[in-house]
């Protein structure tokens, strides 16, 4: 894809999913630490989340650092919004401030039924 | 590739002079570092504009040579 086509693809992935995980390898088989780490908290709270394998498309994996500013992979798009990557993500989750955000965003997890 | 914690520690100094910085080299690879970023100028900013700052001192190493920082970025309490 050239460069403005994959800034438009990427605007509608997160668009049209509430929650979009752009990581290297897939949610079923994660293909680095990072990308692991954030896909297995998504999972923990139980979240239906779309997962964009960047290793799929080098236009995708450039494209996404732009899209976002942002220099690295994984990146997490919560309701259109950009999140963070691996640390602040976990940093979040570790607070409790990423399960307060779903909350706010009306996205179904089951933080609550874990945070007794 | 590979990048010295002395050469984070200075291109962070340069956009930060009066912050504190504590950089860990995690595996002794030069190239798993964690670093601890406390500045003044990250007051009022979120987490994502501080790291973006970050990312903009290191100028453009980050997803390059520099392969795995992870970052923790706060304000002076």
């Amino acid at each position: 894809m050239i460069e403005q086509d994959v800034q438009d693809w990427i605007g509608k992935q997160i668009a049209a999913n509430d929650v979009v995980l752009f990581m290297k390898g897939t949610k079923a088989m994660p293909q680095c630490g990072f990308s692991m780490q954030v896909a297995q908290i998504l999972n923990h709270l139980g979240l239906e989340f779309e997962d964009i394998n960047v290793l799929d498309d080098m236009s995708v994996r450039e494209g996404i650092k732009a899209f976002s500013n942002w220099p690295t992979v994984p990146q997490l798009y919560v309701k259109g919004e950009f999140v963070g990557g691996c640390d602040i993500v976990r940093e979040m989750f570790q607070a409790g401030e990423l399960q307060d955000l779903l909350k706010d965003k009306g996205i179904a997890n089951n933080a609550e039924t874990q945070t007794a | 590739m590979a990048m010295d914690a002395a050469d984070i520690e200075r291109l962070i100094k340069e956009r930060f002079p009066s912050a504190t910085i504590d950089i860990q080299d995690l595996a002794g690879d030069g190239d798993h570092y964690a670093a601890t970023v406390v500045a003044e100028e990250f007051r009022g900013k979120s987490r994502i504009q501080q790291h973006q700052m970050v990312y903009e001192a290191l100028q453009g190493n980050m997803g390059g040579v520099l392969h795995a920082l992870a970052l923790k970025t706060s304000a002076p309490q």
